[in-house]
């Protein structure tokens, strides 16, 4: 089986049915997606195939033919995408470990609508779960990041 | 003193216990200044000049010796650290401290004496000493209650004035110049001609100069990093996806676990079938521990399938099974036979109660779990003789010496790594699941094991908050409370806790009662009783402990004496508050709320005041009500936290503290059918999401009392602030958490 990952082709040999987080975790190597919930509650393993948000531990690898993006992929401490500049600036992480997956979420959100209402936020972000309360911080960043994306 | 010197004390002091026995030898043990633990693992060419700074060929790295689980604090240790050693920001590295006697928590182990925050008395102070030199002989090195900067604000403080003044005398030894005479400049030391020594190249022969126990340390007006909002040192990393959690571990040759256990936590396994779940792609091995088994794979989710083909029979718990059966064992031991404690007890309550029409109510909270956002988890190794485990921990010495006893070997052969935590709220101060990779390490000598929980496991095993009852009583005279009887039952997270530490718990255990007994509240006839339940369902600390509930009790019930005598809730908690940080708190909120103009229709808003870990927190919650729903708009916070060390990371903790108290009072409830929990996840654990979070507007003032940490504070008033709203709105009054099992909520 073929998976495209951040640019990279690979070949993997696993059951279609395991879900892609685990081929990108434990099969790749690649810890920055979270594990969560491992039922679509919680948003912690969110990445992109071809531009679109989706939870990794409820898709089946077999069933993903597109492009995968994961927050490695999406910008590097030396190049930041506009939303992980965003989330620094506003200092937003607390734990950080549901992080990965709001970056992810905010990302796709911009990406089709770079100037959100508050209720557009909510509707693309209540996917999303936050223990530490960071929600205030998200928003406001979200924003943030909208305008740089604009600005660019 | 020289090194020459301490060893000689050292000689006499054992010499001493030889002749009069164990008395001298515990003085010795308590007034001995505990080794270096990074000098037992020192790599080539590094220098650690105290427990908490590290210099090697990268630069200097401070050691945290506690948790970071998202509440800031390697970041604010680093501030207190590099304040006095003077490092620049951008070059500080963090790492956690290995467990180690130099890592005590005194102030975490202080906070549970029978006194309330503010009583410096005599007594009371007696107490915190004694108990800091049981934080220390045990050790407990364990982060909680709030508890870090309280204990560390002068340590790391001095540690980095204690380096830095090893590191100027090296300079002057070298230099041939008198230290008075060299300053330093973010990791240089600067002679008068301009010359230039670096820390780095300075730290060998700082190693071998004794340190000053007392070093000067600055005066707050000459802070540049403290004082301030700082950027994290763990932000980028954690917005990039590079941050290593527990679960991020990977080693070479690594295998991947996962358990099924007996959901009756601490019931048997009675007998099980691992046929089919042997012959399931990339399974390993399957192994048995006590209550459950374990599967181990070459992959995690097909350990997690393999674990769910495991065919087992379940013992039956020994305690009451159900939620009806453990709320009545609660109720049933509010007698005088299981009286914990009577920590309260002013002007004669019986006679109030007796001259008076007497308010009575029953409040009720149910079983919390945690939730981390991240399941628990924990990589271990057994490998040559020692036992490696990398893990997120609150108690690292705790998680240490279990996992040594499990494997079979001294606490010397096994080296605990500590990562970041996704999150802890008191979860991560229990072992279990470290205990757990101890045992599958044994059962895989020589080759590291990652075992990590599926969500249903973390939901199930957990060490619940403890549900509590609470009966109050109480009178109003005029437009004042005149008498407060407050009972409060629930099971012992003291008692539960260091039982699976192999402590006793010695006295009451002050978490049942703690937020109902200590509150500044001068109403004449105060009583506070405690009673513990009979151990049951193994519970646990959770964010705040019993403040979380006692809060919700306390302060709704005062809203319930104000609506009898008439008076505005706040005004008469502003008459009643003895304390004068609790007053401006409470002063401030009400000017932040603009408590008292006139709502629109349908708007409401209420108010609640506690005192937690020494801080007055007030907090007033704005709702909007429809015929359906209830909807948060906003939430105003007033804290005092003596001196604010990062004022935008400590608005973080009061917001986070804030929605997870909300979480709680809206939602949380953990049910039980056959010992075993009936919420698996977040669809039916549900928890606040981005939608339901109102705005949250904090306000810290500095009275410049006792420096006090916020972890937690931001938890207790929320619950009785919104349920008091509800009431201000719709006039009916929720006595009960969660609030959803009697009112809808947008």
């Amino acid at each position: 089986m073929k998976l495209t990952v951040n640019g990279t082709s690979h070949a993997i040999d696993v059951e279609p049915e395991m879900p892609l987080l685990w081929v990108l975790r434990d099969e790749l190597n690649l810890p920055g997606t979270k594990f969560g919930c491992g039922m679509a509650q919680c948003g912690a393993c969110t990445v992109h195939v071809d531009g679109n948000a989706v939870r990794s531990c409820v898709t089946p690898v077999g069933s993903v033919s597109g492009a995968v993006t994961t927050v490695e992929g999406l910008g590097i401490p030396a190049s930041l995408h506009a939303v992980q500049a965003a989330w620094i600036e506003y200092q937003v992480a607390q734990c950080g470990y549901c992080q990965s997956g709001q970056i992810m979420s905010a990302a796709a959100l911009l990406q089709k609508n770079p100037t959100p209402t508050d209720a557009d936020i909510d509707e693309a972000m209540s996917g999303n779960l936050c223990r530490c309360g960071a929600y205030p911080r998200i928003r406001a960043a979200i924003h943030d990041a909208g305008k740089r994306i604009r600005g660019a | 003193m020289g090194k020459l010197k301490t060893i000689a004390r050292r000689t006499f002091l054992i010499g001493s216990a030889a002749v009069v026995g164990g008395v001298a030898f515990g003085i010795y043990k308590v007034r001995q200044t505990a080794p270096n633990p990074l000098l037992d693992d020192l790599p080539q060419g590094a220098t650690a000049l105290t427990p908490y700074v590290r210099i090697d060929g990268q630069g200097v790295t401070l050691i945290a010796p506690r948790a970071e689980m998202g509440q800031g604090i390697h970041t604010t240790l680093a501030a207190l650290v590099a304040e006095e050693l003077d490092v620049a920001w951008d070059s500080i590295r963090v790492e956690h401290g290995p467990p180690g006697a130099a890592y005590y928590n005194r102030a975490a182990i202080e906070h549970n004496i029978p006194f309330a925050d503010p009583d410096h008395g005599r007594a009371a102070e007696a107490m915190r000493g004694a108990m800091g030199v049981m934080a220390k002989l045990l050790p407990m090195q364990v982060t909680g209650g709030s508890s870090n900067v309280v204990d560390l604000f002068d340590r790391m403080r001095v540690a980095g004035a204690a380096a830095r003044f090893a590191l100027v005398a090296a300079a002057a030894q070298k230099l041939g110049l008198p230290a008075a005479q060299l300053k330093t400049d973010n990791g240089q030391v600067l002679a008068p001609d301009g010359r230039r020594l670096t820390y780095l190249e300075l730290a060998p022969a700082a190693a071998a100069i004794e340190l000053p126990a007392n070093p000067p340390l600055k005066a707050r007006e000459q802070w540049r990093y403290l004082g301030k909002s700082m950027p994290r040192v763990d932000m980028v990393a954690k917005c990039t996806g590079t941050a290593t959690f527990g679960i991020d571990v990977r080693l070479p040759g690594m295998v991947f676990a996962t358990v099924r256990m007996n959901q009756a936590m601490g019931a048997a396994l009675l007998r099980f079938d691992a046929t089919a779940a042997k012959a399931m792609r990339g399974v390993l091995k399957v192994v048995e521990l006590p209550g459950g088994v374990a599967v181990v794979a070459n992959n995690t989710w097909r350990a997690f399938q393999a674990a769910q083909a495991v065919q087992c029979d379940w013992a039956e718990p020994g305690y009451p099974a159900s939620t009806t059966a453990m709320m009545e064992a609660i109720v049933a031991s509010m007698t005088e036979k299981h009286r914990d404690s009577r920590l309260r007890d002013d002007g004669d309550v019986d006679k109030a109660l007796a001259g008076g029409t007497v308010l009575e109510a029953e409040y009720r909270v149910p079983f919390l779990a945690h939730a981390t956002m991240e399941p628990m988890n924990a990589v271990a190794w057994l490998h040559d003789g020692q036992l490696d485990i990398w893990a997120g921990v609150q108690n690292p010495t705790a998680a240490r010496d279990l996992a040594a006893k499990a494997a079979g070997l001294d606490a010397a052969q096994v080296h605990v790594h500590v990562l970041l935590m996704g999150g802890g709220f008191g979860r991560r101060l229990e072992s279990d699941y470290v205990v757990q990779a101890a045992q599958l390490a044994l059962a895989m000598t020589g080759t590291p094991v990652k075992l990590t929980w599926r969500r249903e496991e973390d939901m199930a095993l957990d060490f619940y908050r403890p549900a509590a009852v609470a009966r109050l009583r109480g009178t109003t005279t005029g437009k004042q409370a005149h008498a407060l009887d407050v009972r409060v039952a629930s099971l012992s997270p003291a008692e539960s806790n260091l039982g699976r530490l192999g402590l006793p718990a010695f006295g009451p255990d002050t978490k049942i009662i703690e937020g109902a007994f200590d509150q500044p509240y001068g109403i004449a006839n105060y009583r506070a009783t405690a009673y513990r339940t009979p151990a049951g369902r193994p519970v646990s600390y959770a964010r705040s402990v019993g403040n979380s509930y006692n809060g919700f009790f306390i302060e709704s019930f005062i809203d319930e004496l104000a609506a009898q005598a008439g008076d505005d809730p706040l005004s008469m908690r502003l008459a009643l508050l003895t304390h004068e940080p609790s007053r401006k708190v409470l002063s401030a909120v009400a000017s932040m709320s603009a408590w008292g103009q006139s709502m629109a229709a349908g708007r409401g808003r209420g108010v609640a005041f506690h005192l937690c870990r020494g801080v007055p927190v007030a907090q007033v919650v704005e709702i909007t009500t429809t015929k359906e729903s209830v909807k948060i708009d906003k939430v105003f916070v007033a804290v005092d936290v003596g001196a604010a060390l990062d004022p935008r990371n400590l608005e973080a903790q009061v917001q986070s503290g804030v929605i997870f108290g909300l979480s709680a009072a809206l939602y949380g409830e953990i049910t039980f059918a056959k010992g075993a929990a009936e919420q698996s996840n977040f669809h039916d654990y549900p928890v606040l999401r981005m939608q339901q979070a109102p705005r949250i507007v904090v306000k810290v003032l500095e009275s410049g009392g006792p420096i006090r940490g916020v972890g937690e504070i931001g938890v207790p008033p929320v619950a009785p602030a919104l349920a008091n709203a509800i009431f201000q709105a719709t006039g009916k009054r929720i006595r009960e958490l969660p609030l959803r099992k009697h009112i809808d909520f947008v």
